[in-house]
């Protein structure tokens, strides 16, 4: 898993089937000091609450489905879970 | 699997149910010679390791979810054990 942040949303209305009523938001992968990294990608929400400005954790490949509901659908990257704070060693 | 070595933690409280009460570490992946990559990766730990820790990473989904018990899950880079010694 890596870190990143929400920089925007997608909307998409004809998508493949089992992915309606997933959420697509735009990321920017970060590394651990939280500085940019490559290419922004578009991650489905698996929390259902991430938005814009959010520092998120996201799973990549086969897992990022199997984070949500319908476990065998399209995706590469989803959200599992919103940061609160990360902590490296000595500093925050 | 990776060597890598824990640098940190990530706390989070809204999760997918999966990571509730899960230790989320941060690991800078190793060269061959233990120098940093530049790679790092938010593991789930299972050995109780901490920042400074030298650790064995698997980075692979059905070998996590095996080591968890789990059929299906989004869980892909786990922390398996606490290195002592390589070289």
């Amino acid at each position: 898993m890596q870190l990143g942040r929400v920089r925007g949303t997608v909307v998409a209305t004809e998508k493949s089937p089992g992915l309606d009523g997933v959420r697509f938001l735009v990321v920017q992968p970060l590394d651990k000091q939280q500085q940019p990294v490559g290419m922004s990608i578009v991650a489905a929400d698996a929390v259902n609450m991430a938005g814009p400005g959010e520092l998120v954790y996201f799973v990549s490949a086969r897992e990022a489905a199997e984070a949500l509901e319908e476990p065998f659908v399209p995706v590469d990257e989803a959200i599992v879970g919103i940061v609160d704070a990360v902590t490296l060693e000595g500093r925050s | 699997m990776k060597i890598a070595r824990v640098s940190g933690n990530v706390v989070s409280t809204i999760s997918h149910p999966f990571f509730d009460a899960r230790r989320l570490l941060v690991c800078d992946v190793l060269d061959d010679a233990g120098g940093g990559t530049g790679q790092y990766l938010i593991a789930v730990d299972t050995v109780e390791a901490g920042p400074g820790d030298t650790v064995l990473l698997i980075d692979e989904g059905n070998s996590s979810r095996q080591i968890f018990g789990i059929d299906s899950g989004p869980i892909r880079t786990t922390v398996v054990g606490i290195v002592d010694d390589w070289g």
